[in-house]
């Protein structure tokens, strides 16, 4: 089982990269570094999920997060004036409660972890082949209706964001 | 799983060559800092501002037109590796996706969003 002592290893290096990226996010006084950290983070969640053999989710986490929703924020800041180059003041005001609400969280976590079957899991699991012809076939025989209403909702955040946008303006 | 190890080794040789060249410059050149480096650009004309510029607002309207057709992407994707065994059907929901959001596209341009102005 050499090989997947090696996954263990490339999924210990990528939840640190995970963990330091997101750290620096919350805690950079550069905006535009936090949002280049995000992209560091957004791209190595995508490695867990090519771990995890979803390639075709790791390819949409690329495309859409690290593609399109944090240039976005790029561009947001970019559009801001002075944004970028201003120091941010990056301090919970509420520590007291934010370590509360982060210990509970974990140890809620734990006890759920613990609960489930995680650590061992069977690692000679064998993961489907060509997940994206079933993914598809399942988008466009069972699931008609709800593939059908994402087009309505994408149209109406499109409406959404330009009616903004064109307020903003003017 | 195996064809990600070369993903892997030309992330990390990627990584490496930038890192590898910073390095190798540190310890080559010679440490005389004077004010006049730190500027933007050493061509003998002094820059007027800062380097952090604020960009023209209209890319930002493009850019929220592109996370939507963005999104429709990742639903076309699954579709088209799966359209051999579906048949008509299929290109029939296909048509009616991208028609809904077709209809987007034409309000934007009607409201003249994509005109540069």
């Amino acid at each position: 089982m050499t090989e997947s002592a090696d996954i263990g290893i490339v999924f210990w290096v990528l939840s640190f990269v995970i963990l330091v990226s997101a750290f620096m996010v919350v805690s950079l006084k550069n905006i535009f570094h936090c949002a280049l950290f995000l992209i560091m983070c957004l791209f190595s969640v995508a490695g867990i999920f090519v771990l995890l053999d979803a390639e075709f989710l790791a390819a949409a986490q690329v495309l859409i997060y690290v593609g399109a929703v944090a240039i976005l924020m790029i561009f947001a800041i970019m559009l801001t004036s002075n944004l970028a180059s201003r120091k941010i003041r990056q301090v919970n005001e509420n520590v007291s409660v934010g370590v509360f609400v982060s210990v509970l969280f974990a140890l809620a976590s734990i006890i759920l972890i613990a609960q489930t079957h995680i650590w061992h899991y069977k690692t000679d699991f064998t993961p489907v082949e060509n997940s994206i012809v079933i993914l598809g076939k399942y988008l466009m025989i069972q699931y008609v209706l709800p593939f059908e209403v994402v087009s309505i909702l994408l149209l109406a955040s499109l409406i959404g964001a330009i009616v903004l946008a064109r307020k903003e303006r003017s | 799983m195996s064809e990600y190890v070369a993903v892997l080794m030309f992330i990390l040789a990627g990584a490496g060559i930038v890192l590898v060249t910073f390095f190798m410059a540190r310890m080559l050149r010679p440490h005389n800092p004077y004010p006049q480096k730190d500027i933007n650009y050493e061509c003998a004309e002094l820059p007027v501002g800062s380097s952090w510029i604020q960009f023209n607002n209209r890319f930002y309207i493009f850019a929220l037109i592109f996370v939507i057709f963005d999104v429709e992407v990742i639903f076309l994707f699954p579709w088209a590796v799966a359209f051999g065994q579906l048949g008509l059907f299929a290109l029939v929901e296909m048509v009616v996706f991208i028609l809904i959001l077709l209809f987007g596209l034409f309000y934007a341009w009607k409201k003249g969003v994509l005109k540069w102005v």
